[in-house]
Order: structure tokens, then sequence, then C-alpha cells
């Protein structure tokens, strides 16, 4: 850390005082809030409140609806992951090659970041219209299955899968873009020298360098599908068809104020604190680690 | 670097042998490029698919089979989802929400790296891991009781109850410390020695270096602030107030009895995700900048 030069008895203060004001009034008292209201069980109009210490918790957790929340979350989360991370290695695989035009290229496939998730999910509710929407035309041809996501649950999941992931991309790829490129060119040379093939030489070789970008990747892809996914589920699906795309966050935010049901939603708010804890250490874990090639 | 040295040497090669034989066909960019193109024609395509039925009428919206090119319905289209959603105000409160987030968090976050780097102050510690933390409590961890804090202070359906409460910023406070650590340490003491107390430093010192790093997180914040549907949801429950991106949601009849009217909610779409994606494109540099930096 660096010497610090100047002094001054009161100015730090106040050049911390927005900065703590905020994080102190918006970030912990509601926090802190949270951790309260997941003990006591309160009644619906707010004006009494009964401790029950881990009771709230022990009935989330033996409820099926509950865990049926969490196995979507991570099957949503781990779905957006795994595609927003694979087509964006190979996207900026290929656009690190030594081609021309590449900026063209780069700006073309970074756009989707801009995109709201809830947004992307409308534009792709429509392409999954059961009735006028692109895809199960198509589908039409090779299946008579009915591909409608307003009666099939995995479909539901599919699309906002879909629609999330597209507008991960953008990030992805600019992320590999810059580890790929501070790759040393003699190690690609090397490779070359040996006779490796491109796709020989991108899994023998690109690929373990980037992992510690692959790492950090998914650990970011996977806060993000959990914490701010409401809007594309809350746009599209709103939880449906029959709770299979209800995610955690849409249950804490439907318990809480539209089923009154604080201490739950308390509780709830607990256990994604907990996830999202997690996910952070491990992301700057590997942050620590990140771009050595030597 | 391979790639160009193999091809390199076929030039020399064939430049040698002169007329005899042709320059031999760069086999390797041809793929790469056929890939690319297939890889953003992927990527593109629901942009251009909500385009195209942006600019269709009704009856083309739902032929079989579908249309998969413009129509020549876009004015009218624009026109009357602008109308019927009531964008103009959508998207003025959007842009009021996007930039003063970007320029508040900005800001705070400066001036608290600055007084975290620059000064020996009791707390300074906490602070740090206080900033730190609040990485860890998403708006969805904690929204109840924010939204009670913010019912307390009468700031439902304002502009500040959109804006403030989202300010704090541990990653763009993370990129100004870094910034800062990076400034030899002389500069600051010469400054000192001239007599400029620290505001003057921070204002006609640092402030000019950083602007690369501003603009790079004004770009990324934008987004962030612009893209928010969770928090307006919360906060607003007037038509006045409401952003663009959940008042999108509006156009979806759920009733059943209406039909939807799926041309101009592709046109509100269009409206809703352009301004963003014009200013990543616009400013691809410092997008790309901020995004790699700030999350290191």
């Amino acid at each position: 850390m660096k010497r610090t030069v100047f002094k001054n008895r009161w100015l730090p203060y106040l050049l911390v005082f927005p900065q703590m004001a905020v994080t102190i009034v918006f970030f912990f008292w509601p926090a802190l809030k949270s951790l309260q209201l997941s003990v006591f069980r309160v009644s619906p109009f707010g004006d009494r409140m009964t401790f029950v210490g881990f009771a709230n918790f022990a009935k989330l957790l033996t409820d099926a609806e509950y865990y049926a929340t969490v196995v979507n979350s991570f099957v949503f989360a781990g779905g957006v992951t795994v595609i927003a991370v694979t087509v964006a290695l190979v996207a900026a695989g290929l656009a690190t090659q030594k081609i021309r035009g590449l900026a063209a290229y780069r700006t073309l496939l970074l756009w989707p970041y801009g995109i709201a998730p809830a947004v992307a999910g409308i534009i792709f509710l429509f392409i999954f219209h059961p009735a006028y929407g692109i895809l199960p035309y198509f589908l039409s041809f090779v299946t008579t299955y009915q591909f409608n996501w307003l009666l099939k649950g995995w479909v539901a999941m599919t699309l906002v899968i879909a629609a999330t992931a597209w507008t991960h991309l953008g990030y992805n790829i600019a992320f590999y873009i810059a580890g790929l490129l501070a790759i040393p060119a003699s190690v690609l040379e090397a490779a070359d020298v040996d006779g490796a093939g491109p796709i020989r030489r991108f899994t023998a070789i690109v690929f373990p360098l980037v992992s510690p970008i692959t790492f950090y990747l998914v650990a970011l892809n996977m806060v993000f599908a959990f914490f701010e996914s409401f809007g594309v589920i809350d746009a599209v699906t709103k939880g449906g068809p029959g709770g299979a795309t209800e995610i955690m966050v849409y249950k804490a935010y439907k318990d809480g104020l539209i089923g009154l049901n604080l201490g739950s939603s308390g509780a709830q708010s607990v256990i994604l604190m907990a996830i999202v804890i997690v996910l952070t250490v491990l992301q700057f874990r590997v942050a620590e680690r990140k771009v050595t090639y030597s | 670097m391979s790639a160009v040295g193999a091809t390199q040497a076929a030039v020399r090669a064939s430049g040698r042998e002169g007329l005899i034989r042709k320059r031999p066909f760069d086999w390797h960019a041809a793929v790469v490029h056929a890939l690319l193109v297939s890889c953003i024609a992927v990527v593109a395509f629901p942009l251009y698919y909500a385009f195209v039925i942006s600019t269709q009428d009704l009856q083309q919206v739902v032929q079989r089979p579908p249309r998969l090119l413009p129509s020549t319905h876009l004015l009218e289209n624009y026109a009357e989802a602008w109308q019927k959603a009531n964008m103009g105000r959508m998207l003025v409160n959007s842009a009021v929400m996007a930039v003063t987030i970007a320029v508040g968090k900005i800001t705070i976050s400066m001036l608290s790296a600055f007084a975290i780097v620059y000064f020996n102050f009791r707390g300074r510690m906490i602070c740090f891991w206080m900033i730190f933390i609040t990485l860890m409590l998403p708006v969805p961890v904690r929204i109840m009781s924010t939204y009670e804090v913010i019912g307390t202070l009468g700031w439902l359906n304002t502009y500040q109850g959109l804006t403030i409460p989202l300010m704090a910023s541990a990653t763009a406070t993370f990129l100004f410390r870094q910034f800062y650590l990076t400034i030899p340490n002389e500069m600051a003491e010469a400054a000192q020695l001239d007599g400029a107390g620290p505001l003057r430093f921070l204002g006609s010192f640092l402030l000019p270096l950083s602007w690369a790093n501003i603009a790079a997180l004004f770009v990324v914040l934008f987004i962030y602030g612009w893209n928010q549907y969770l928090w307006p949801f919360m906060i607003t429950n007037t038509e006045a107030m409401r952003t663009v991106v959940i008042g999108l949601e509006g156009l979806i009849p759920r009733s059943g009895t209406e039909l939807p009217t799926w041309n101009l909610i592709m046109a509100g779409a269009v409206m809703a995700l352009l301004p963003p994606v014009a200013i990543i494109v616009f400013m691809q540099r410092w997008f790309v900048k901020g995004l790699v930096e700030s999350e290191k």
C-alpha cells in the first residue's frame, strides 16, 4: 500500500461520507433487517412479530416447492453459464486469429451486452411463440412435438436460458479476447513449430492458458444469472408454467411482496446472501491468480 | 502470426517462381471468416428478427411461412408504439436514471478512493471492507427491507429513489484506487511542496489523468442503469415514473381477450435496446476497457 501524504482531520471523512451513507442506509441496514426478519414470524399487517428461531429456515428446507426453485435456479444459472461461456470462447478464439476486418467482427460480437435481459426475453418470447414464432414453425417440419412454452416447463426454461445467455455473450467475449491477446506469441509459435493444427493448438495450449479466465467467468455468470435475472422471469414467464421457471429471487419477491410472508422472504434472502458470498469469494480467489502466463 | 508467417513465406515462394504459380488461396483465413460470419449471424438473428417484425403489419406478422424480410410499416408502427406505451416519457426516465447513476457512482467512488489512498484516517480499512461487502448484497437479497427504507424516506416514485440507493459502487471504487496507486507518490509530494491542498491535487492533477477511466466506467455503468429491472419495478408504480425496460412488458396483453400487437411490441423492444447498444458500438474502446478493468 502506498504511503499516504495528505494530513487533514476531517476531510477524509467528508470524502467517504456519500459512499458510506448510501452503503449504510441502502445496503447494510436493509441486509441486517432481512437477517432479523428471517428469525421472526411477522403477521400479515406487520404489526406483530414473534421470535421463531430457525423455524422459517426449517420450513423452507423441508418445503418441496422451495426445493424446486433451488433446482430451477441452478438449472437456469448453469444453463446460461455453460452456453454463454462456451460460445464466447469459440467466438473470441476466432476473433483473435490474424485475419482482416477484426475490429468490425469484434464490434459485431460485443453489442448484445447492451440488451437488458427482460428486453431479450420479450424478443425470444416471440421467437418461441407457439402460434406465430419462427422456432416452433421450423420445428414443426421435423417433429410433431408441441414445442409450446406455455404448456411445457422445459421449453419455457430453454426460452429464458437462451435469452439470458444471449445478453451475457458480449461480456464473456470481451474478457476472452483480452485474455487470448495476452498469450505470448512465442508460445503459439512453438506449438506451430511442433506441427500442431489449429484445433489441437486450441485444446492443448490455448484452453489451459485461459482456464483462470474461464473459472472467473463461470463464477461471474453464475452470480449474474442468479441475481440479475428477475427481469427476464417477470417479463416473460412469471415463474410459469406451473412454477417451472420460478427461480429463487423470484420466489423471494413473490412471497414477500405479494404473499406478505416477510419471515419466509427474509429467510430466503439470507440463503441467497450465502450463495452470493460463496460465489464472490470464489470469483476473487480466481481473480488473484488471473493473467499469469509465465 | 504463424498464419501470417506461413502466408508470407508462400507469397515469397510464389514470387520467386514468378509467372508459373498463382498465389495460393489462404484456406485458414477463409475458414475463419466463414465461421465468424456464421457466429455473428447467430448472435444478430434475434435482433434482426425483432426489427423485421417491427416493420410489418399484423397480417404479415402472423403469416405462414413467416416473412423474414422487412416490410413498409416501419414509421407507422414506431409512431403507434411510441404513442401507445408513452415511450417518450419512459425513454426520458431511463436516460435520467442511467446518467444519474453513472455520474453519481463515478463521483462518490472517486472521492472515496481518493480518501482511502491519500489519507491515513481512523476507520479507513473499515470503510474499505464495507464498500467491498456491498458486492455481496445485490438488490434481490435485501429488496423487501430496502423497499421499506425507501417508503419511510418518501422516495417512492421519485428520481432520487430510483438512483441514489444504487450509487454505492465497490467496482468503481476499486478501479479508481488501483489507478491512484499507479501514480508515483512524488507527484503528490511535489503538489504539496507547491502549496496545493488535497482538493486542488484531486481537481487539477488526478481528475485530468482519470478521464480514460471515467469514460470507460461511464459506458459500463450507463448500461447497468439503463437495464435495471427489479429496482424501478419496486420503487415506481405510476406511469409517469416508469422506465422503458419495465414499461415494455405493459405492451403485452395478458388477459387473452386482446390480440397482442407483436409488431408494436417489437418496435418498443428495438427502441428500448437501441440507446445502450448504440453506446457500446460508438464507444467500443471505452466499453472494453471499462468491462475488463473494472472487474479485476
